[in-house]
């Protein structure tokens, strides 16, 4: 229904009329779609969005994370049992972290992984029906950003999954406007949870509550923001 | 005549000699192992059905929000605090830069089907250049109109 991208759908609702992609005559179904047979459901409330030239998704706002195949997620290490640590990401189920998916790490040199610790790693298996896998290194073999969060300071904040999207999306300077300012390094999951970490933890709170509390804002407003904590911050 | 047809062998002390030994083993073992691969398929059943078609779908399904929104990788540092990460981000800008060029460079370049229509026209007007004057019109574009043949005529008798 090229008439409803842009509106609001809600679950139940039956779309139809998709443009296909003129190569492949193929429509891509993106979160909140479900081929029900011949029909195609909408199974989140939200807008329908669509990209050229065949994507069609659901932007909603939620919470609940559904783990995808491929996205990058803050874990938290709840188990360790042989081979594997168990680690939460948000999900229905706990994500499986193999000790060997770490850079340089082999079966006698196991990675320095403690219960409670924060790892930003990649999805590597992800479907409804299996536990998801993690791991924490690219194809080829290095860490890439991925791994263990170091433990000495920083502070994670839980957000919403809208929010961790705008912040990556890439027509939002939140994290470039405030890097400008103040030197702070980041991890954001696509779990709805982000990490942050300033050189003291006056800086490091002021960032987690700028980055927190953008979720409705758009890019002036933020700038505006911002610039008022920054203030704040140096004691005018 | 039945050895016209029959493929010609080598004699029986050409064939014991040692360099033709190799040849002879690894014959054997061919045919041994063509042998056992005809006793396992005996063996194997075949359900004669006609081939299962394949379910197309005409949708695929994208499970994730990073395709869909374009976003980006989810590691940052600002200002010089964590150079490893701050290195990969500088990485990937390389990459996307280097993508967006390709792709500019595609577009107004020649591809390569165009670039092989274009010679082939060029050929034929090259040629003329470098060929003989008398050859210049057999070669030009225009479908030439063929000459009669000059016959010996046979001189009329008075």
């Amino acid at each position: 229904m090229a008439d409803s991208v842009g509106k609001v759908v809600i679950p139940g609702d039956i779309l139809s009329e998709f443009r296909a992609s003129e190569k492949t005559s193929k429509v891509a179904l993106g979160p909140g779609l479900r081929q029900e047979g011949e029909e195609v459901l909408v199974t989140k409330g939200g807008i329908l969005r669509h990209k050229e030239p065949n994507l069609y998704w659901i932007d909603c706002h939620q919470r609940r994370y559904i783990p995808a195949k491929g996205e990058d997620v803050i874990g938290i290490v709840t188990v360790k049992s042989g081979d594997v640590y168990r680690v939460d990401i948000g999900a229905t189920q706990p994500a499986t972290l193999s000790y060997l998916a770490f850079e340089g790490a082999t079966k006698r040199n196991r990675p320095n992984v403690k219960v409670g610790d924060l790892v930003f790693a990649k999805l590597l298996v992800a479907n409804k029906d299996m536990e998801p896998e993690l791991v924490c290194i690219d194809s080829g073999g290095h860490s890439s950003g991925y791994g263990v969060i170091p433990a000495d300071g920083g502070f994670m904040v839980h957000t919403s999954l809208n929010l961790v999207r705008k912040i990556l999306s890439p027509n939002c300077d939140i994290l470039k406007f405030l890097g400008k300012n103040v030197p702070f390094e980041t991890a954001v999951g696509m779990n709805g949870r982000i990490w942050v970490k300033a050189k003291t933890p006056k800086d490091t709170i002021v960032v987690a509550n700028a980055i927190a509390s953008s979720e409705h804002m758009t890019n002036a407003q933020i700038r505006t923001m911002i610039r008022q904590l920054l203030d704040k911050l140096s004691g005018f | 005549m039945a050895n016209d047809t029959e493929k010609p062998k080598l004699s029986k002390n050409l064939m014991q000699m040692k360099f033709m030994q190799r040849k002879q083993q690894s014959d054997d073992r061919e045919k041994l192992e063509e042998e056992e691969q005809r006793v396992i398929d005996e063996e194997h059943w075949v359900l004669d059905i006609p081939e299962l078609k394949k379910l197309e779908s005409r949708y695929e399904v994208i499970d994730s929000f990073v395709p869909c929104e374009g976003l980006k990788y989810g590691r940052f540092s600002f200002q010089g605090f964590n150079p490893a990460i701050e290195k990969i981000a500088k990485s990937f800008e390389v990459a996307k830069e280097e993508e967006a060029s390709e792709a500019k460079e595609k577009e107004e370049s020649v591809s390569d089907d165009e670039m092989a229509r274009r010679y082939e026209a060029i050929v034929g007007t090259i040629q003329k250049k470098f060929g003989k004057k008398r050859h210049r019109n057999s070669t030009g574009d225009e479908p030439q109109v063929k000459k009669k043949k000059k016959k010996f005529l046979k001189p009329k008798e008075d």
